[in-house]
């Protein structure tokens, strides 16, 4: 086979696999900036992906082609209510941020099945959407000799938006009044309580943020990649999100590299099968690489990485 | 509406801040009992207390930290609703505490405007902050790198970052918790320096201390509170240490416990020629019964290696110690314990005790597996609990009740938990390290008699601390460390600080 198609194959399922992954990495990043921690990133991408397949089953008929880029948006907004849960028990109720966060993750493939069940009369998993993103090919860029064909021709347009996206996340982080806040709540909360900036508003508004862009990665999974909504869409994606997070050392800019790391991690399976080389290689090998990787990533990185000093941390605020 | 403090007549009389039988209830528990004081223009008010007097609930009060349950607080005359920091930062109140409020990954500049930065088109304009900042740093002479990270800063530095924070603020009022409590004595003086410049500019300074010997020094009036009530206010000029010591803990200061003259007994500590560090010389020291040997130094210069490998905390390669004649090079930590060996460590939140354990359990913690406290692997919590009362009342350790959690006690009250546990198996050798560290006057005498008591029943007593006043005063004998070595021996009768202060800083006066 020709290498410039195998190339094209990398970069394309690569950039596929990543743009879920780094959607849900921002979000963890902008919870744990504001300290708390968010394991339920697994979840929320669920219930991001549950609500988006219900919308384009229920609603392509009116919106037609668009309906999935609406999804999006659905799972986006679902997720972040969603996260509302985590937020009420870790900020207001001041619980354990990991107990939380696993019940998110038990709660949220439960509930979707559960309505799905109902939903669909019974059936375990939903039926395949009808509308969903396609591959996209850049208008003028395409043109650009071996580059064009290799980034910009039949590849994922939401990748490149979860790009621009994760530098927007920068930007706002540590250009802005609310990046700096968000941040100080979370590597001191009392120092920021007494300079009269709302400890509990930052921390809520961190979580919702990554719920948001946590349903909209859930979203894109199913309606990229899945094509519907069952228990094995989200099959640890948010864990690999966190990882990724981690990785990125708690930066969005750092956090959308991991990601795209762990997005090649993901399309080992399928990138192999075009590569002779690999083809005498059993593919369960490939499928489990993307898992061995993260856990091999977290134990390497988890000590050396420095979280947010008061990540984890509930704050009582004085009488 | 024009403030009085703006019109050109500059005078004391300007009262900028007036607090009216302010009271802060905790529960039952009364903070604050009907506090009436009033702030002048340009005055250094010091605010002197013991641990838990209620110094800091009120200052919380008027920072937005604490509510009052009643009484009024009036700013400039007019009565005021502290409901929240942002309130305080409003009305010109600025505040010090004594644990920085800071992040040590931001820079000086991010740290000073965070919470009320300038904005340009939806960023930080933080070429404009720099300008506002800049000019602060000029007028008030506070030179520090605005870029730098503050946890890359020294302390005096931090303090510094704080005092500008609330000048930034535009404070009148800037209230300063336990400010020179880990500041080195030059950069007290340097700080003192700045609270004379801040109030020729017209600033008014509370002070919260429990050092004499800085009100003397800088402060114009003094309120005195003791447990919760102003005990009374006082013109600083015309009274003496004695009076405010007396005022602040409510009776006269103790007789000192006196050292009784005795013999030595023999070492019950022997260390012999034991490396503190790879590559370094030899330590060898001994320790009699019944003598106090003072180890001056400056923190970092072994201090810690020579006490970890005493306890038992880390293991030594090179040289021996001899605990009451028994080595101790492959004992465990019971073991050496066992040997009569009391501890008192540096840390006693970190080393000391189990914050979240009552203080009956950290009363027994060394001796818990004794079969007086249990039998067949159950505690005999009756027996715990018991014996914690007997020391409780025998040691005056101020607690609710012996199940009381230690992390509920004062500093002063946590100390002499650890004092009480340390010293009641009457050992024979003690080793205190720095053991009155930020405790209060009235716990720091009882601290030190119950050592000199030690030392005058026989027990041989190593103190290790940085507070020269304390090694002079209990020391038998003084030995100064300096770069992981023993670099002099002062008899305390005949040596002063300077001369110290110069052996510990490494020079040699031969």
């Amino acid at each position: 086979m020709d290498i410039s198609v195998i190339l094209v194959t990398v970069f394309s399922t690569t950039l596929i696999y990543s743009a879920p992954l780094i959607l849900t990495a921002l979000g963890g990043t902008f919870s744990e900036r504001g300290g708390i921690i968010n394991v339920g990133l697994e979840g929320i991408m669920i219930v991001g992906a549950f609500s988006s397949v219900v919308f384009t089953l229920k609603c392509s008929s009116i919106f037609g082609s668009i309906t999935p880029w609406i999804a999006l948006l659905i799972g986006g907004i679902i997720g972040a209510i969603f996260s509302l849960i985590h937020g009420v028990a870790t900020v207001s109720l001041r619980a354990n941020h990991i107990i939380s966060g696993t019940v998110i993750n038990l709660l949220a493939p439960a509930l979707c099945v559960f309505l799905t069940r109902i939903i669909f009369s019974g059936k375990g998993q939903t039926p395949v959407i009808n509308q969903s993103i396609g591959s996209y090919t850049f208008p003028v860029l395409a043109d650009i000799p071996i580059i064009g064909k290799m980034f910009f021709t039949k590849t994922s347009l939401v990748a490149y938006l979860a790009i621009v996206i994760g530098i927007i996340c920068w930007y706002v982080l540590y250009k802005t009044k609310f990046g700096l806040r968000l941040r100080s709540v979370g590597e001191n909360p009392h120092a920021a309580e007494t300079l009269g900036i709302s400890v509990q508003g930052y921390r809520y508004s961190g979580v919702v943020i990554s719920g948001l862009l946590g349903g909209i990665g859930g979203a894109i999974m199913a309606q990229s990649i899945t094509l519907n909504f069952s228990a094995t869409t989200i099959a640890g994606q948010g864990f690999m999100a966190l990882a990724a997070m981690i990785f990125g050392k708690w930066n969005p800019i750092g956090a959308t590299l991991a990601a795209i790391f762990f997005g090649l991690a993901q399309s080992l399976p399928i990138i192999s099968g075009y590569l002779p080389l690999f083809a005498n290689v059993d593919t369960i090998w490939f499928q489990i690489a993307p898992y061995v990787i993260t856990i091999v990533v977290l134990t390497l990185f988890f000590g050396k990485a420095v979280a947010p000093a008061a990540d984890g941390e509930t704050y009582i605020p004085a009488k | 509406m024009l403030h009085p403090f703006l019109s050109v007549e500059m005078s004391m009389e300007e009262k900028v801040i007036e607090i009216k039988n302010i009271t802060k209830k905790f529960g039952d528990f009364v903070a604050n009992d009907k506090i009436t004081l009033d702030l002048y223009r340009g005055e250094i008010l010091a605010l002197l207390g013991e641990n838990g007097a209620g110094k800091s609930t009120l200052m919380g009060m008027l920072s937005g930290i604490n509510r009052p349950t009643s009484g009024i607080i009036k700013v400039h005359g007019q009565k005021v609703q502290i409901q929240n920091p942002r309130v305080s930062n409003d009305l010109g109140i600025g505040m010090v505490y004594q644990h920085f409020m800071q992040v040590p990954v931001f820079t000086v500049l991010e740290n000073i405007i965070l919470g009320s930065e300038p904005i340009v088109r939806g960023r930080i304009d933080y070429k404009k902050a720099t300008k506002e900042v800049e000019e602060i740093i000029e007028k008030y002479n506070l030179n520090i790198s605005l870029k730098e990270k503050v946890e890359n800063i020294s302390v005096g530095m931090q303090q510094r970052v704080e005092i500008i924070k609330a000048l930034y603020r535009k404070a009148n009022v800037i209230i300063f918790d336990e400010p020179t409590a880990a500041l080195t004595p030059q950069e007290i003086d340097e700080l003192l320096v700045i609270f004379k410049k801040l109030c020729d500019e017209g600033k008014s300074i509370i002070f919260i201390t429990h050092k004499l010997k800085e009100i003397k020094q800088t402060a114009d009036r003094c309120a005195v509170i003791r447990a919760g009530k102003i005990i009374d206010i006082v013109d600083v000029q015309n009274t003496s240490e004695e009076q405010l010591a007396e005022a602040m803990i409510g009776h006269k200061i103790m007789e000192e416990t006196k050292k009784v003259d005795h013999d030595y007994g023999n070492n019950v500590l022997n260390i012999k020629e034991l490396a503190l560090r790879k590559h370094q010389d030899l330590v060898s020291l001994q320790v009699a019964a019944g003598e106090i040997v003072g180890i001056a130094g400056v923190d970092g210069n072994g201090q810690n290696e020579l006490v970890e490998f005493i306890s038992g905390l880390k293991k030594f390669n090179k040289g021996d110690i001899e605990i009451v004649g028994s080595k101790v090079k492959s004992k465990s930590i019971r073991e050496i314990n066992e040997l009569g060996f009391g501890f008192i460590p540096e840390d006693r939140q970190k080393t000391g005790l189990v914050l979240p354990f009552t203080v009956a359990n950290n009363l027994a913690l060394k001796t818990f597996y004794q079969p007086q406290f249990s039998s067949f692997g159950w505690l005999n919590n009756n027996a715990i609990n018991s014996y914690a009362k007997k020391l409780i009342s025998q040691f005056d350790i101020r607690t609710r009740s012996e199940k009381t959690l230690v992390e509920d006690l004062s500093g002063g009250n946590q100390q002499k938990v650890v004092v009480a546990r340390e010293v009641a198996n009457h050992p024979k050798l003690l080793v205190a390290v720095n053991p009155t560290r930020g405790v209060d006057i009235g716990a720091s005498e009882y601290i030190h008699e119950q050592i000199i008591e030690q030392r005058n029943s026989g027990c041989g007593v190593l103190l290790i601390s940085f507070e020269l006043d304390e090694i002079l005063k209990l020391s038998d004998r003084i030995l100064v460390m300096s770069d992981g070595k023993i670099v002099g021996e002062v008899n305390p009768t005949e040596t002063t600080s300077e001369e110290l202060g110069l052996l510990m800083a490494g020079e040699n006066n031969e």
